[in-house]
């Protein structure tokens, strides 16, 4: 596992739910076919109503028209990210546009397993409302090691709540590989 | 310290005495049902990780109905179906209810119900988030993605940290213009849309008591609309009875201990509830429908796993009987059971089909239709600016369609006035 992850952030409000992160309509491609499984990058985060799209001043599109990954690899957000559908699409199309971890003050239950047992990408938590001290394409760095989150803007740091008994799984990179290594399958 | 009912039931499933919230632990699966959307990654998956070995850990334990995009010219979807289709053939699998064919069902969660999978005491996982409807039953139900669903269909566990329980009490008789829809729509403006987020909902009471199976299926339908893991009822006379029907005789009963421990506990008087809606874009922006009056409606929309069921449609049809809607209305049944059923189903001597059609009503054929948008020819689908108001269960943005529609969730009885007066509308007006 990756001790140090950095890149652009980008920042939204409460209550991002999966119509929000895919919508339905683009749930028909086949994830097993590459070409196919692109579509999922090029239409993640489409459902965000645009004002709130790039946070604080938003109108900004999370991938660029025509293109298919993010200039945007770090995700902030606020309570109840992933809310709503059981859509594994979710965080798989937020992996696929080039997402690496997730910084929210909290997680809707199948999203934040999805993520952990797919292996897409790493939801971190922080009790602090980051999506207010953050903005949108500032450069951030997460230390897994110190468990804290860095804004290279302005320097501030952030203590991340422990990733606790789903560690053992994020470190394996998904519920199969840690079914492997501990002779369950 | 004694349990409840959702400890009971997954300490029976991993094999121990006692279990404790916040426990992490593996847990033995009864059912697991996938649908068109989900089920073919969960194949990939599973062909993926588990290569030549690559086994059905119990085929009677699987339950596939496709259900969410089925009347669709979209090339894409029907291919979902294609494959699992195929899957079935070459797995010969027992409980695969094909399109085009009599063993058709329509909605996997009321389907689970009427095929008799919701086993009380159980442990039944299905990837799509309204599992939780199962809790109905008395099991522990939940929604999954495709990859826990991969590692279920090869193993038969799945592993789960064990949720805290919140309590909702409603006392009172149930008044003549309230749905389940209004209880549960008044608890999301109570505790918001994370306000039980991975913990079990656990409903009971004297109202709770007076619901039918299909209105109890309403309330824990909606769990997951507050973060909930579960929602569940114990068994009852109800219960007995409607398994009785499908010869179901054999299961566990659990009840929570008196001294079990919860979350919290919120008690509700029914009567002093008023027929409820969730304005846009969250479930839990709660407000009373008379409040609403001067929202005028361009769509109403009835169906749904929460709310096309038998008992939306016989209140939708107290309602609309002798009067003509004034916007397109939607009457979209759960299952092909309920579609057969609303012929058979009378109000003051008139089939509830002929009540829906004498009103003006579109009728659609079983599927989840535009409660979640789909494909453009989706039947009932939001465009525009359209301002909906309906019996489903979600209203985030873009969910029955287009961006920038407006979605009311209501009870059926308010749909159905509503769709009358072509504004949202109190039902008391009608009733």
């Amino acid at each position: 596992m990756n001790k140090n992850i950095i890149g652009k952030a980008f920042v939204l409000g409460n209550n991002i739910d999966t119509d929000q992160i895919i919508p339905a309509e683009h749930l028909v491609y086949d994830t097993s076919n590459p070409e196919e499984l692109k579509y999922y990058g090029k239409y993640a985060l489409s459902g965000v109503p645009l004002n709130e799209s790039g946070l604080p001043d938003g109108d900004i599109k999370f991938v660029e028209e025509g293109e298919y990954v993010s200039n945007f690899n770090i995700i902030i957000a606020g309570s109840n990210f992933g809310c709503g559908s059981s859509r594994e699409h979710a965080p798989l199309s937020l992996q696929v546009a080039g997402v690496k971890a997730i910084v929210a003050n909290s997680y809707a239950r199948i999203f934040y397993r999805n993520s952990v047992d797919g292996g897409f990408l790493i939801p971190f938590e922080c009790k602090d409302k980051l999506n207010h001290k953050i903005r949108t394409g500032d450069e951030v760095e997460i230390n897994l090691d110190r468990n804290i989150l860095i804004n290279k803007r302005t320097s501030e740091e952030f203590q991340l709540e422990s990733l606790g008994d789903i560690y053992d799984i994020v470190e394996a990179g998904g519920i199969f590989e840690y079914a492997r290594k501990t002779k369950m399958i | 310290m004694g349990m409840t009912i959702t400890e009971k039931i997954l300490a029976k499933a991993a094999k121990k005495s006692k279990v404790t919230p916040g426990e992490k632990l593996w847990l033995n699966v009864d059912v697991l049902m996938t649908h068109d959307v989900c089920g073919p990654p969960t194949i990939a998956i599973w062909k993926k990780e588990f290569g030549e070995k690559a086994k059905i850990w119990d085929k009677n334990k699987l339950a596939i109905f496709p259900d969410h995009y089925i009347f669709t010219r979209d090339a894409k979807a029907n291919r979902n179906v294609d494959i699992l289709r195929n899957f079935a053939k070459e797995h010969q699998l027992p409980n695969y209810y094909d399109v085009g064919t009599e063993r058709y069902k329509g909605v996997c969660h009321i389907a689970l119900a009427e095929e008799g999978f919701n086993v009380p005491g159980t442990v039944l996982i299905g990837t799509d988030s309204h599992t939780c409807s199962s809790g109905a039953f008395g099991l522990f139900s939940t929604g999954v993605g495709n990859t826990d669903a991969a590692f279920i269909l090869g193993t038969g566990k799945i592993w789960e940290r064990i949720p805290e329980s919140m309590l909702f009490i409603f006392d009172g008789e149930m008044p003549n213009y309230l749905t389940a829809k209004d209880l549960i729509l008044h608890i999301l403006g109570e505790i918001g849309v994370d306000g039980a987020n991975y913990r079990a909902m656990e409903f009971r009471g004297e109202t709770i008591e007076s619901l039918d199976m299909l209105e109890r299926m309403t309330l824990t339908n909606m769990a997951i609309e507050t973060g909930g893991i579960s929602g569940i009822i114990a068994v009852d006379d109800k219960t007995r009875n409607y398994l009785k029907n499908l010869n179901i005789f054999e299961y566990d009963e659990f009840n929570s201990d008196l001294d079990a421990k919860y979350f919290s506990i919120h008690k509700f008087n029914s009567q002093k509830i008023e027929p409820t809606v969730a304005k846009p874009h969250s479930p839990d922006n709660r407000e009373l429908a008379k409040n609403l009056s001067e929202i005028k409606i361009t769509k109403a929309y009835i169906g749904s796993c929460t709310g096309g069921k038998l008992t939306d449609f016989q209140y939708a049809a107290k309602i609309l009987f002798g009067n003509k809607v004034k916007v397109p209305t939607y009457i979209v049944p759960a299952s092909t059971k309920t579609d057969k059923d609303l012929e058979i189903e009378t109000y003051n001597g008139v089939s509830l089909k002929k009540i829906f059609i004498n009103a003006g009503c579109i009728l659609a054929e079983s599927s989840c239709a535009a409660c979640l948008g789909g494909p453009s020819d989706t039947i009932g689908r939001s465009v525009d600016g359209d301002v909906v108001v309906s019996t489903t269960n979600r209203n985030f943005p873009g969910r029955m369609g287009s961006k920038k529609a407006e979605v009311y969730l209501a009870s059926p009885l308010t749909v159905a006035a509503s769709a009358i007066e072509g504004k949202i509308t109190d039902p008391r007006k009608f009733l």
